[in-house]
């Protein structure tokens, strides 16, 4: 392939026939970076895309004890799913915790943003704090706030220590509550992910527009209501699609922070327990593909929105 | 400066102060627990420092689940060079060789970065154990190996793609060819990426819980997150080894993430897409 370039050609690369020549070589290498690329394609096919439909597929057959079994059986795992109380309950946890988490991540990452982007002395320092709890694992934190959410000592310890001496609140464990109480740990962990998504964003912006909006007489807040929110809004985007992303498969959290009966169940927790729980691998399939459904709705309009900046 | 800036100035630092301690506040509760021992394990003393460092508690978690870290490792520094190594080469593919569909081929590739595992699990277990590598290190490894693709290939796509072209024409000028513009003109210059990515596979590996617990579930063999939940899962261990043993599972992300957090805000940012 090397040798279809030849010494003489140098210099010459603009004649026709070179550009004939330089077109079929590039074909060439052009098809080998396509082989090479072949083996990731297939596995992303397999274990994506083809692993998605096979999912869908089990979600509609009889499989739902220990032994395989494909026998057909339509919708009846989607009508038994769509009935189960804990269904329900997945549901109104997905909403709780998908509020709870978002709002908190957006608006004290947001927060903390703009006061990182005042000229702080010590920026990198609490920077890197706001972001170290990124670095730990959901399980490393759940284990952590599980003793802070302990009802008798942790953070009501604390709350009563510091001059409310009735506090008292289970957490994780209120019956109402708990699924609230658990994005306060899930925020604290990703929060610093959304910070720096902003304070990059943010220091995107040019001084000129700032300066533009001081001159015309803006005032800090309208400043930052009537430009910076608004110029913004890629980042805010892409912060509602992962955290949002997140809040759809919540897992490990709730596993270790998990509540009394279902008060903290997730849709994410119900397919793990009904398939390699309970082996009913149906049921547990249509939870999983119902899951990807659910995420299809952030997935696409953030391709679209990626579609473009792709094919530049 | 006038008062009122002070006042304002000072409003801020009190702010982010507030925040850092909220940040920080797990970690301190972790380390002072994980410092005591049993009989100082105080409800009421939660948040006062030991009297003094007593290392038993991390001793005993050590020994729980000291098997499970080195399996951790084994786990993720393959997994993170392998995927590493595919990404730069697909990365490379997709920023400088689009073939026909080749775009379209990467925002498929996208989709699998967001999608929920649940919906793959099933078939996910079957295949392994069809193949013989359900609950086997190595069918761990291909795993995270495969899931890695979408975002390895994201990553270093977005570096390459600031590559100029007409450095990979002088390299074709010189005669090199697909193998040869990557080998001699971009890996040389693609190890700031190669860092990035690295630290990124590392992270998400090292903390992955759900495909570990799947695949390699005996305990024997679960990786480390998997073997802490087990322990904190157990009511019978004591407060102060099981704080111990989050302590151990977090250290080696930690370490890399306060040597290199820049790379590691880097990653972060270009993870979100906008590479």
């Amino acid at each position: 392939m090397d040798s279809v370039v030849e010494k003489g050609e140098r210099g010459r690369a603009a004649s026709p026939i070179a550009k004939i020549r330089r077109s079929s070589w590039f074909r060439g290498d052009m098809a080998i970076a396509f082989v090479v690329l072949l083996p990731s394609i297939i596995a992303v096919a397999i274990f994506i895309y083809g692993f998605i439909v096979w999912t869908g597929y089990i979600s509609t057959v009889k499989w739902n004890t220990v032994v395989e079994d494909y026998t057909f059986v339509g919708l009846q795992n989607w009508i038994q799913l769509f009935q189960m109380d804990r269904f329900h309950w997945n549901l109104r946890n997905l909403l709780i915790y998908a509020v709870g988490f978002m709002s908190q991540c957006i608006i004290f990452g947001f927060l903390i943003a703009v006061l990182l982007d005042q000229k702080i002395k010590g920026e990198a320092l609490f920077r890197t704090i706001v972001i170290f709890p990124f670095a730990v694992s959901g399980i490393v934190t759940g284990v952590a706030w599980r003793w802070l959410m302990q009802p008798r000592t942790g953070i009501n310890l604390l709350i009563q220590q510091i001059g409310f001496e009735g506090f008292q609140f289970a957490w994780n464990s209120d019956a109402k509550w708990g699924m609230a109480a658990i994005t306060i740990a899930a925020a604290w962990q990703f929060t610093g992910y959304i910070m720096a998504l902003y304070l990059a964003g943010l220091r995107g912006i040019s001084m000129e527009v700032r300066e533009a909006a001081r001159v015309d007489g803006a005032t800090t807040f309208q400043l930052y209501r009537r430009i910076i929110v608004p110029l913004l809004m890629p980042v805010t985007f892409t912060a509602i699609v992962l955290t949002g992303m997140g809040s759809i498969r919540v897992f490990d959290l709730v596993t270790i922070l998990s509540g009394p009966a279902f008060t903290t169940d997730t849709l994410a927790f119900h397919m793990y327990q009904s398939t390699f729980g309970l082996y009913r691998f149906s049921l547990g399939a249509a939870v999983g593909f119902f899951m990807i459904f659910l995420s299809l709705f952030l997935v696409i309009p953030y391709l679209r929105s990626m579609r473009s900046e792709v094919e530049r | 400066m006038t008062v009122q800036r002070l006042w304002s100035r000072g409003a801020i630092y009190l702010v982010l102060i507030a925040f850092c301690l909220f940040y920080l506040m797990p970690f301190y509760v972790m380390l002072i627990t994980g410092l005591k021992p049993y009989e100082d394990l105080n409800v009421t003393r939660m948040w006062e420092l030991p009297k003094g460092i007593y290392l038993g508690g991390f001793l005993e978690a050590w020994l729980k689940v000291s098997p499970n870290f080195w399996n951790s490792v084994i786990i993720t520094v393959p997994a993170a060079l392998i995927s590493s190594l595919i990404g730069s080469v697909n990365g490379y593919i997709f920023a400088k060789w689009r073939f026909p569909g080749a775009d379209t081929v990467f925002i498929l590739f996208l989709v699998g970065m967001f999608l929920p595992y649940q919906g793959i699990l099933i078939p996910l277990v079957r295949t392994l154990q069809v193949v013989g590598l359900y609950g086997d290190v190595i069918g761990l490894i291909m795993v995270h190996c495969i899931f890695g693709i979408p975002i390895t290939a994201l990553l270093f796509r977005g570096y390459f793609a600031g590559v100029p072209n007409e450095l990979l024409d002088a390299g074709k000028i010189d005669g090199c060819g697909f193998f040869g513009i990557y080998r001699w003109v971009l890996l040389p210059i693609s190890m700031p990426a190669f860092a990035v990515v690295l630290l990124w596979q590392f992270t998400t590996i090292w903390n992955d819980y759900l495909i570990g617990l799947v695949v390699l579930s005996s305990p024997r063999l679960a990786p480390i997150n998997v073997a802490v939940q087990n322990i904190a899962g157990s009511w019978s261990v004591e407060w102060n080894v099981q704080m111990s043993a989050a302590l151990i599972a977090a250290l080696p992300t930690v370490i890399v993430y306060l040597a290199l957090g820049k790379l590691f805000m880097r990653g972060l940012l270009a993870g979100s897409l906008k590479g």
